[in-house]
C-alpha cells in the first residue's frame, strides 16, 4: 500500500509541475501561440474530415508527413518543410485516386504502413540527437521558435482563408455530393482542394502532437461537437472550441514537467469527446430529440386502398417474393428468361 | 389523365424548356438510344420509364450535363445542360443520410439556396427566410429543426422537392424520387411535384420505373426500350401494340382499377428487383 501511495505521488509529480510557472509561461509564449493557431485550424479542418469520412485517411497522411520528415532529417533539410511535402503528397494521391471514404480506405492501409516503414528506415539511418527522433511520432515537448511559430501562422493563415473561400461549396459536397454535382458544382476539384488543405493541417499538427495522435486533434473535437448538436454552424464553433481547451489546456499543463504535450493533449480531448458522448446518451433517451427511430414505411396500409396494397408491396420489395400478382407474375417469367 | 392536356396547350408557342435534335447515347458499342428528337414545352409533365440499362438514368445525367451525347444536340433553357445546372432542380433518389451528418432539415434546403456560392454565408437572416418559406410550402415546416439523418424518406423526399424548388427551376428533374418510399408517401411526393409545377410552371422530367404514382399528372412517356423508343401520351404509348413493337415481341398492357400493367417485357432482370418485370 505504502509503495503504491508513493508511486502514485511520483506520478503525480511528475505529470503536474507548475514550478516557476510565471516564468516559463513567459518563455514558452511561442508555443501558446503556436498551440491556439493549430487548434482553430484543427477545429476547422476537423469538421469537414467528419462530413467526408476521412478519419482513416487522415492517419495515413500523418504516417507519410513523418517519413518526409525523417526524410529531411536524414538529409540535413527543414523538417516541417520534409514534413509538409510528405503529407500533401500523400494528400494529393489519396485525393486523386478515391474520393470518398469506402473506394480510399484501401489505398490508405497501403500507404500507411509503407510510410511508417520509410520513417523508420530513415530514423535508423540519422545518426543526430535521438530526442529529436520520436517527437516526430509523439509529439514534442514543448519548444518552438519564432520563425517555426511564424511559418506556422503563415500556413494555417493558407489553410484558413481557403477554407472560408470554398466554406458553403465544400459543405454541399462534402454531406451531399450527388445533388452538389447536379448543381454544377466542381465536386472532384474541391475534393482535392481539400485534400491539399488536410495534408497541410496534418503536417503542422505532426510537429506539436506527433505523427501518431494527430487524431485527437483533427478528429476527436469534431466528433465530440457532433455528438451534441446538427447545426452546421455550431458543430464548427464548438469544434474549434473543444480543439482550443485540448491544445491550450495541453500545453499550459505540459509546462513545467518534461513529459511531452501529446499525452495532455489526447487526454483533455478524449475526455470532453467522453463527456459529449454521455450528453448525447441521456439526450436520446429523455427523447429531447424529435423522435428517435424513424417511421419508415409504417403508413403505408393504413392510408392506401384496400385493392392495390398487395400489388404496391410486391413492388416496393427488392426481393421477388410472392405478392398479390400471383397470375401475372407467373405469366410473365417464361419472358424473362 | 383529366388534367394533362391543359398545360400543353396553355404553353404552346413557348420556347421550350429542353431541346433534344437527334440525339443519340452509346457507350462504346452499344447504344442506349439513337435519334432522339424531343421538345419539353414549358410547364410540361415528361414521364420517362423503361426497365433498368434502358438509359433513363442516363438521359436524366445528360439534361445535367454530367454525360455527353454520343450524338447530336441538347440545350436546357437554351443553353448548355452544364452552363443551366443552376436553374434547374433536381430531385434525386431517396437515399439516407448518416446519422450524425451534421445538417438540419433546413440546412438541407439552405444549401439548395446558397449552398453553390462560395464563401461563406453573409446574409442569414435572407436566406434563412427564404428557407421557411420553401419548407412552408413543401409542409415541412414541422419539422425545420430535425437532423437529417432522423428523417424518414417521405420527410427527405419533401425537403428535396423544396430544395430543388430554391433555385426558381424552369424545370424539376426527379430521378426515381419515389423509390423506397411507401405507398402513400408515394402519393404525397408526387402530388406534391404536380402542385409545384401548377403554382410555378416549371417543367418537370420524371425518370421512374413505375409510371403508376404520377399517371394522372403525366403530359407524355418517353419510354424507352431496346435501344429504342417512342414518345407519346399515355394513351398512345401505354398500349399492347405500341410496346409490342417497341420490344419485338409480345407485350400485354393491361388497365386494372385505374392502374396500369406491363406484362411479358423480355427484360434483362436478372440484375434488377422484381418492380422491372412489370410497370409495374
Amino acid at each position: 500500500m505504502i509503495t503504491a501511495a508513493i508511486d502514485w505521488n511520483s506520478f503525480v509529480g511528475s505529470v503536474f509541475v507548475f514550478d516557476n510557472y510565471g516564468e516559463l509561461l513567459g518563455l514558452l509564449r511561442n508555443s501558446l501561440w503556436a498551440g491556439a493557431v493549430l487548434g482553430l485550424v484543427g477545429g476547422l479542418v476537423g469538421t469537414f474530415v467528419m462530413m467526408r469520412d476521412l478519419a482513416f485517411s487522415v492517419h495515413g497522411i500523418a504516417e507519410l508527413s513523418f517519413a518526409g520528415a525523417t526524410a529531411a532529417l536524414l538529409l540535413g533539410a527543414d523538417v516541417v518543410t520534409g514534413s509538409l511535402l510528405g503529407s500533401v503528397l500523400a494528400a494529393l494521391v489519396m485525393g486523386f485516386t478515391g474520393l470518398r471514404a469506402r473506394e480510399g480506405n484501401s489505398l490508405v492501409g497501403v500507404l500507411m504502413p509503407f510510410g511508417l516503414g520509410l520513417g523508420i528506415l530513415f530514423l535508423s539511418l540519422y545518426e543526430g540527437r535521438s530526442s529529436n527522433k520520436f517527437s516526430l511520432l509523439t509529439g514534442q515537448i514543448v519548444s518552438v521558435s519564432s520563425l517555426q511559430l511564424t511559418s506556422m501562422v503563415v500556413l494555417s493563415a493558407v489553410v484558413l482563408v481557403t477554407l472560408v473561400g470554398v466554406w458553403r461549396p465544400l459543405t454541399f459536397a462534402s454531406t451531399d455530393p450527388l445533388v452538389a454535382r447536379a448543381k454544377g458544382l466542381p465536386v472532384r476539384g474541391l475534393a482535392v482542394v481539400f485534400m491539399v488543405l488536410l495534408g497541410i493541417s496534418v503536417a503542422l499538427s505532426v510537429q506539436i502532437v506527433g505523427a501518431l495522435l494527430v487524431l485527437a486533434l483533427l478528429i476527436t473535437p469534431a466528433a465530440a461537437a457532433m455528438n451534441l448538436t446538427s447545426s452546421p454552424a455550431r458543430t464548427v464553433v464548438l469544434s474549434v472550441l473543444f480543439a482550443e481547451l485540448a491544445m491550450v489546456g495541453g500545453i499550459l499543463l505540459a509546462l513545467g514537467g518534461n513529459i511531452p504535450i501529446s499525452p495532455y493533449v489526447t487526454t483533455i480531448s478524449f475526455l470532453l469527446w467522453l463527456v459529449s458522448r454521455a450528453v448525447r446518451a441521456v439526450r436520446e433517451r429523455s427523447s429531447s430529440y424529435r423522435r428517435t427511430t424513424p417511421h419508415r414505411g409504417a403508413s403505408a396500409p393504413l392510408t392506401a386502398g384496400a385493392t392495390r396494397v398487395p400489388e404496391e408491396t410486391a413492388a416496393a420489395d427488392p426481393a421477388p417474393g410472392p405478392g398479390g400478382l400471383e397470375p401475372l407474375k407467373t405469366g410473365d417469367r417464361p419472358g424473362t428468361g | 389523365m383529366g388534367s394533362s392536356t391543359a398545360h400543353t396547350a396553355a404553353d404552346d408557342g413557348a420556347a421550350p424548356v429542353i431541346r433534344l435534335q437527334d440525339a443519340g447515347l452509346a457507350f462504346g458499342d452499344r447504344t442506349l438510344w439513337s435519334g432522339l428528337t424531343l421538345d419539353v414545352a414549358p410547364g410540361e409533365y415528361l414521364a420517362v420509364l423503361g426497365s433498368n440499362g434502358t438509359g433513363k438514368t442516363s438521359f436524366l445525367r445528360v439534361l445535367l450535363g454530367l454525360l455527353p451525347l454520343s450524338h447530336g444536340t441538347v440545350s436546357v433553357n437554351g443553353t448548355r445542360p452544364r452552363a443551366a445546372a443552376r436553374g434547374v432542380g433536381y430531385v434525386p433518389q431517396q437515399r439516407g443520410f448518416p446519422a450524425r451528418t451534421p445538417l438540419r432539415a433546413r440546412d438541407l434546403v439552405a444549401q439548395g439556396v446558397d449552398g453553390h456560392r462560395w464563401g461563406v454565408r453573409l446574409h442569414p437572416r435572407r436566406v434563412h427566410r427564404r428557407v421557411d418559406e420553401l419548407l412552408a410550402r413543401v409542409g415541412a415546416t414541422g419539422y425545420a429543426d430535425a437532423p437529417v439523418g432522423l428523417l424518414s424518406g417521405g420527410e427527405q423526399q419533401r425537403l428535396r422537392i423544396a430544395q430543388a424548388l430554391a433555385a426558381d427551376p424552369t424545370v424539376v428533374l426527379c430521378d426515381e424520387a419515389l423509390l423506397s418510399l411507401d405507398l402513400h408517401h408515394q402519393h404525397v411526393v408526387s402530388e406534391l411535384v404536380h402542385e409545384q409545377r401548377e403554382r410555378t410552371g416549371c417543367s418537370v422530367v420524371f425518370v421512374t420505373h413505375d409510371v403508376n404514382p404520377i399517371i394522372e399528372h403525366v403530359d407524355r412517356i418517353l419510354y424507352l426500350a431496346n435501344g429504342s423508343f417512342r414518345i407519346g401520351t399515355p394513351d398512345e404509348v401505354l398500349r399492347s401494340d405500341v410496346l409490342s413493337e417497341l420490344y419485338g415481341t409480345g407485350i400485354e398492357v393491361l388497365r386494372s382499377n385505374g392502374r396500369i400493367l406491363v406484362a411479358g417485357r423480355p427484360d434483362s432482370t436478372h440484375h434488377t428487383d422484381a418492380p422491372e418485370e412489370l410497370l409495374p
